[in-house]
């Protein structure tokens, strides 16, 4: 049975610079029970498209059909809708925290939910919400039950959100990125469940991600949006072996948690600017088998045999032409560096506390003692979820932040207790690049100032010598250096990631540490990003220490890993030997969470032991 | 890319957001008008014949001593000394008007120093200077006011001291938490990692940042030091008679109840007063909806979708 069917779906939405479009022609199809997956990146349309579905898009111009259960949720009144919302489809959000209340109980949240709905008791309800909560695996329900959010893990906050969601036995149920903002090993966790409640309860998901592996390997279908177009709509298997659009096999290629190393085939380009009304295939710019048609004309719909659809010239499936294979450059060996140890950190700790008002110590211990050592030109990789201690970490060693106890030796020299002109010299040694490429640039600063601050600070370059140094810098990471006037707000998310590490080059530093700094950037542009990093560490003979919690891109780009957990490091190695003989059961649970065939099997993490390869 | 989608700069979208809002537009023309009024105000001067301080015993004054009405020579009427009204009134505007914005910018230049150095240093620092803003506000404005004049006498300097003492708490106490949440982001740490002192990063990564909430309530401060003024003049605390002042004027309406005959002397000073303020208050209004559209979020989203409906039908 269809529960929503979308034909020809097209969305405005009205911008101060004119209008976005959204969404261009885009039908699917939604059976009962179904995992239905929307993959893209971000600015793809893919989240438009479930608040289109859930009505929650006031000033957006909407034309086509939205059909559910048979009635077209586009030309039903508010009310009508608002009794449909929370009742027949349900919407589960990124961000658990915020989309809880924090002063209502969660038993309080979800009786709400269901007397909105349905006329029960206050008994009724309660009961029924100890139930559900039960159902998601939330142990002692009727404690729980009178639990603020605050008192929830992240997982578990995802869970009693999911249980809020199904408490009235939605026919849809809309997850928009229901896992980004948690941890590997709890993402695993939360899509089982997902996974568990639609068989249990009948219940449509739509599964909205930026993950396009994670998608395919549970999705009945997958949907693969760029740019507000239907790039590919097919079966999830079909999807992920055999791609049959050239941005979908580009996708794929382009993370880095298959087997290969080196340079990443990454996709060339930005996505287009929805400003623009599109007229030929959306992709032609970045596309390596474009043909002179794809920048002239819409791309037709291609039907094959497995139940793939694919809007593009291409009379076959990309998987199967050899002209979509871009030729992966050959990376030219790294050339031998003497094995001298530029960073040396021995025994760091760091506590955090203090005396409480009756005289109890409270400590707060963050890092509990962890060594490293980083030789010359080599990577250092440093994985481990969030809350694990691996930023700060990182902040000790450049010397920002200082330890309890334990030494950081930069080169023979240690970084702590210098004076300030010692302090302002060694920044020319040990450079950061920064998560956020938003955050870590300053918005109301020009890009060309915010590259020669460096030298700026240190005194080094005045006047036309800076602007031509900056300029230099500018086209070593890949940037137009005729952009040395705009602002951060000009560049897209990768741009900006090049600004950043144009800045951390600039006082030539021997050692940059990148803290997490492709987790905010999309996949293709986080294979041009690594890329560029991989290269700039040949050419420069450079040391890194990279710190992320993605173990695929820890692996593409470190020859050695450390894995910490709650402040100490577990387990360290060489990456191919961490990799397939993970000796620390921690170790194994993150990489069988990392694995999407692994998540296929449906989870069960009880005794993450046995799931790990034995050595 | 054929067509290439042109970016507007910060600027020119701010001034776009400015121009849209017809009450900040009306607001802007009624300051500028204002303006032009304080500093011509020798010119209407000239034009009627009128000194500010000028007494017209004859022409300006009832044969029983009344002032006179509004008429073809006294637009605005004459005050109980046979003065003009009208000009009276324009240079008081220059009083008003420049202490207004003096005493703002002034107390705009404390506040943000000492909440750029509250914020930014936190610790002792923040609690010191914290406690000193609290201890300002405590102050009872008018009887420190009263007894300063009673040991000074009333006069134009010392009504601005105080006028600025007692306005940069507001703006020092706004900057302090814009200053604590943004020394947390990401490029101040960028900037510390590359060696920056102290003051550079305040000056050129944290203060370019706080250019909106500067703006808006220095403006918003204008109204509120004219009124202030106003308040201490009309208590004879203030600008020195026989030299003009908006609240003076009222002031001396209020004396032996003239105003129950002369109506003008109230009503326009009056309404000078409220015009000026109200008019500062909606532009500062505008320009935080200009600068900031993220706090207009929801009047924008309510007018998107009247013009939806409108397509839609």
């Amino acid at each position: 049975m269809t529960v929503l069917s979308v034909r020809n779906l097209n969305i405005d939405l009205p911008s101060g610079d004119g209008h976005v479009h959204a969404a261009r022609d885009v039908s699917f199809d939604v059976e009962a029970e179904e995992l239905f997956g929307i993959a893209g990146e971000s600015g793809s349309g893919k989240s438009v498209l479930s608040q289109a579905i859930m009505g929650l898009l006031p000033g957006a111009i909407i034309s086509g059909e939205i059909l559910f259960e048979g009635r077209n949720l586009l030309d039903l009144p508010p009310r009508e809708m608002q009794r449909l919302r929370g009742n027949r489809i349900a919407m589960i959000s990124q961000d658990p925290l915020s989309s809880l209340h924090p002063f209502y109980t969660v038993g309080a949240q979800i009786t709400e939910a269901i007397r909105t709905h349905r006329k029960v008791s206050e008994a009724e309800a309660l009961q029924e919400a100890i139930d559900i909560l039960e159902r998601v695996g939330i142990h002692d329900p009727d404690k729980r039950v009178r639990d603020y959010p605050h008192q929830f893990s992240g997982g578990m906050r995802q869970r009693v959100m999911i249980a809020m969601a199904i408490v009235l036995r939605p026919a849809l149920l809309i997850a928009d990125e229901p896992t980004t903002a948690l941890d590997v090993t709890v993402q695993a966790q939360i899509i089982s469940l997902l996974n568990q409640m639609r068989r249990e309860l009948g219940t449509a998901i739509i599964m909205v991600t930026h993950d396009l592996e994670l998608l395919s390997s549970i999705a009945d279908h997958a949907m693969v949006m760029y740019a507000g177009n239907r790039m590919e709509l097919g079966p999830g298997e079909a999807v992920l072996t055999a791609p049959a659009h050239p941005y979908t096999l580009g996708l794929l290629r382009s993370s880095p948690s298959h087997e290969s190393r080196g340079a990443l085939p990454s996709i060339p380009g930005q996505p287009p600017s929805l400003l623009i009304e599109q007229k030929a295939c959306a992709f032609a710019p970045r596309c390596a088998a474009a043909m002179d048609i794809c920048r002239q004309e819409r791309a037709p719909l291609r039907n094959f045999a497995d139940g793939t659809r694919s809007l593009c010239w291409l009379e076959d499936k990309a998987s199967n032409t050899a002209a979509a294979v871009p030729a992966i450059p050959e990376e030219p060996p790294v050339v031998a560096q003497s094995s001298d140890i530029v960073v040396k950190v021995s025994d760091v700790r760091l506590t955090y506390g203090g005396r409480s008002l009756f005289g109890k110590s409270i400590n707060l211990e963050v890092l509990k003692g962890v060594s490293l050592e980083l030789p010359r030109g080599k990577t250092l990789g440093i994985v481990g979820e969030s809350g694990c201690g691996k930023s700060t970490l990182a902040r000790i060693i450049a010397g920002l932040l200082p330890p309890t106890s334990g030494d950081v030796i930069i080169e023979g020299q240690s970084v702590l207790g210098l004076d300030r002109r010692d302090w302002v010299e060694m920044r020319k040694r040990v450079q950061m690049v920064f998560q956020d490429p938003f955050g870590s640039l300053n918005p109301r600063r020009r890009v060309g100032s915010i590259i020669g601050d460096p030298f700026r600070i240190q005194k080094v370059a005045h006047g036309a010598a800076r602007k031509n140094k900056v300029r230099e810098l500018m086209e070593i990471v890949g940037l137009n250096p005729e952009h040395y006037n705009r602002f951060p707000s000009e560049f897209s998310g990768g741009q900006r990631q090049r600004i950043g590490i144009a800045r951390a080059l600039a006082l030539n530093p021997s050692i940059i540490i990148f803290d997490e700094p492709v987790s905010a950037l999309d996949v293709s542009i986080q294979a041009q990003i690594l890329n560029l990093i991989a290269r700039l560490q040949r050419e420069l003979g450079l040391s890194y220490l990279f710190i992320s919690h993605d173990l695929a891109v820890v692996r593409h780009v470190s020859s050695e890993i450390l894995v910490m957990k709650a402040g100490q490091v577990v387990e360290r190695g060489e990456t191919e030997t961490l990799y397939h003989h993970p000796q620390h059961p921690y170790t194994r649970e993150l990489l069988a969470a990392a694995d999407p065939h692994y998540r296929k099997s449906g989870g069960g993490f009880a005794d993450p032991q046995s799931s790990g390869a034995m050595p | 890319m054929s067509t290439e989608i042109k970016q507007r700069g910060s600027l020119e979208l701010t001034l776009r957001r400015l121009l849209a809002d017809r009450a900040g537009l009306v607001a802007m023309l009624f300051i500028i008008a204002l303006v032009a009024t304080a500093i011509g105000a020798d010119g209407i001067a000239a034009l009627t014949g009128h000194g500010p301080t000028a007494q017209f015993l004859d022409v300006g004054l009832t044969p029983t001593g009344l002032p006179v009405p509004p008429s073809g020579r006294f637009p605005f009427g004459t005050d109980q000394l046979g003065r003009d009204v009208l000009v009276r009134l324009a240079h008081g505007a220059r009083i008003s008007l420049s202490i207004g914005v003096v005493a703002s910018l002034l107390a705009a230049v404390i506040g943000v120093t000492i909440g750029l150095v509250a914020g930014y240093f936190g610790g002792w620092v923040d609690v010191v200077l914290g406690r000193l803003m609290d201890l300002v506000m405590s102050i009872p404005v008018l009887l420190c006011m009263l007894s300063l004049v009673a040991v000074f006498g009333p006069s134009l300097p010392l009504s601005l001291s105080v006028i600025v003492f007692f306005s940069w708490t507001t703006m020092g106490r706004v900057v302090r938490g814009q200053v604590l949440s943004l020394k947390e982001r990401e490029f101040v740490l960028a900037s510390r990692s590359m060696g920056a002192g102290h003051l550079s990063i305040m000056f050129t990564d944290i203060l370019p940042n706080l250019g909106a909430p500067i703006i808006i309530y220095t403006t918003m401060m204008v109204p509120t030091s004219i009124i202030f003024e106003a308040t201490l003049s009309f208590l004879g605390l203030g600008i020195v008679p026989p030299a003009p002042s908006w609240g003076g004027m009222l002031a001396e309406a209020a004396n032996n109840s003239i105003y129950m005959f002369a109506w003008w002397l109230v009503l326009f000073p009056g309404l000078a007063l409220l015009f000026t303020t109200l008019s500062f208050n909606i532009l500062g209004d505008a320009l935080r909806d200009a600068l900031d559209p993220a706090s207009m979020r929801n009047k924008v989203q309510k007018k998107k979708k009247k013009t939806s409906v409108g397509t839609a039908s």
